[in-house]
């Protein structure tokens, strides 16, 4: 007898898309709101965005019953924190949680393509961008989800230093004014909702300062 | 209470049907310094007095903010205060995953005290030396609970555990009756005063309590000590006025509080209380 292949997978994808860009004393970070399965949209009014602490907020695209669960556990995990240690989690110290809780189902991932924005503990803007299973790394700018590959190449035109081997050494973190860069991330997901069926409907937008944190919305293409 | 050859281990009853290690656990908890709770229709308040070792080392935490709603203080064996804290935020944490809304105050009241009962019937173990006032909102409104090492736990409109509670039960009994319906500032105040009371003649000051607060709309939080203090000053100076007139009464109450101590001893067991 042949082996047998699953016939019931326990994932979806709901598609969308998230970005985030990081800035000298702040941080931009977007997701589209709509949730899709298969060729069908779900809703058109759906967060992937999630604050975890003060300074630390997550996109995330992928699963969203998986994603939820993680922004679950990881504000359970954050309370934890915050009475052992009478303050909030710095967006360093999320991000490598983030990393652990999700290598820890290394063998059972959650289906979760994550990005992470902040502010660091000097008050500068900070970027992490994920994979399913935990690996990260800080960047200037990141993009995650079925825009993703429209979006990244963009980004990386627009913000990207000329090159790594260029003195003087470039920071991570563009230089771009925080009103510049909601309007990047604005026209990148007018753009990207021409060409991806799964971004559309709605972009969320939360900007992170020393002001506190400031949600946005902006309307996309329904089609 | 005097050594019997009943008292080795908590499993050993008595001839006259007592848990001798219980009730020395009990006694643990009058030993610690004093921690007192009152609440309103809408409002709980939580204060501890603060002692520390020397004047060099820092004091003791005796009050745990548990969730938004719950926060605790604690008197006795501190350590075992900072387990079962660490208990009851890790219930609330998980209750709040599973259910997306806040655990009943109630609910944690008895898995505490199940929690505490349990040691009191395993002979590897020694039940808990520390008594708690849980303070906490729910559906119902404002609650002050208190657990003790026994396994049991009451609720209360006012009450103080700890060393010299006494004094400040006196005080929260004449009072009581008005707490129901009283604001939240006043009943801080109160709660100020009935620390006061049983630090009998030391100078009160911010530094030497703590006051922590819950509320309909305000989650539990510690005051900082810049707040207690104001607050002190306001009716220190009223009190100073009412004060020489005050102490004969209260060193009257105190010691006629000793002799029925001493009677209760030998006849009723400490937990019918």
């Amino acid at each position: 007898m042949p082996k047998q292949q699953a016939n019931w997978s326990p994932y979806d994808n709901n598609g969308g898309s998230c970005v985030a860009i990081a800035g000298a004393d702040y941080c931009v970070i977007a997701a589209d709101t709509r949730m899709s399965t298969g060729y069908n949209i779900l809703t058109r009014d759906y967060s992937k965005i999630c604050k975890l602490a003060d300074k630390c907020v997550m996109a995330s695209s992928g699963f969203q019953a998986d994603v939820k669960a993680l922004q679950k556990h990881l504000a359970a995990r954050h309370l934890i924190y915050q009475h052992q240690h009478n303050k909030q989690m710095s967006c360093p110290a999320m991000a490598q949680l983030l990393s652990n809780t999700l290598y820890y189902k290394r063998f059972f991932p959650y289906y979760s393509f994550n990005v992470l924005g902040g502010l660091d503990n000097e008050g500068k803007g900070c970027v992490f961008t994920y994979d399913a299973v935990g690996s990260y790394e800080k960047v200037g700018y990141s993009s995650q989800g079925s825009g993703s590959t429209l979006i990244m190449p963009f980004l990386d035109n627009q913000l990207k230093s000329p090159s790594p081997l260029l003195l003087p050494v470039q920071d991570a973190v563009t230089p771009l004014a925080e009103a510049e860069a909601v309007d990047l991330v604005k026209t990148v997901f007018a753009s990207a909702s021409e060409r991806d069926i799964y971004t559309g409907d709605k972009l969320e937008i939360v900007v992170i300062n020393a002001d506190g944190i400031r949600r946005e919305y902006m309307d996309l293409r329904k089609d | 209470m005097f050594r019997n050859q009943y008292d080795t281990d908590v499993t050993t009853w008595s001839p006259a049907g007592r848990l001798f290690q219980v009730e020395y656990a009990m006694e643990a908890v009058k030993q610690g310094s004093a921690a007192i709770g009152l609440r309103s229709k809408t409002h709980v308040v939580l204060g501890c007095v603060n002692k520390a070792n020397s004047e060099l080392s820092s004091h003791q935490k005796k009050i745990f903010k548990v969730d938004d709603h719950i926060g605790v203080a604690i008197a006795g064996l501190t350590a075992d205060g900072r387990v079962l804290s660490r208990y009851m935020r890790n219930e609330c944490i998980n209750y709040n995953f599973t259910y997306e809304s806040p655990l009943p105050v109630g609910r944690l009241v008895v898995q505490l005290a199940d929690k505490a009962q349990v040691c009191t019937q395993r002979s590897w173990k020694r039940p808990y030396g520390v008594g708690l006032l849980v303070a906490g909102l729910d559906e119902s409104g404002a609650h002050l609970y208190y657990n003790c090492p026994s396994g049991n736990y009451f609720e209360y409109q006012a009450f103080a555990i700890g060393s010299r509670s006494q004094a400040a039960k006196t005080y929260l009994e004449r009072r009581f009756e008005n707490f129901t319906d009283s604001s939240r500032d006043d009943l801080v105040k109160d709660a100020i005063t009935a620390i006061r009371e049983t630090l009998q003649g030391e100078t009160l000051k911010s530094s030497i309590c703590t006051i922590a607060v819950v509320g309909i709309g305000e989650p539990f939080h510690i005051l900082d000590q810049g707040t207690v203090q104001q607050i002190i000053d306001t009716f220190e100076i009223a009190a100073e006025q009412e004060g020489p007139a005050a102490e004969p009464d209260a060193a009257e109450q105190s010691a006629a509080a000793a002799d029925q101590g001493g009677s209760t001893d030998e006849g009723v067991a400490p937990m019918d209380i």
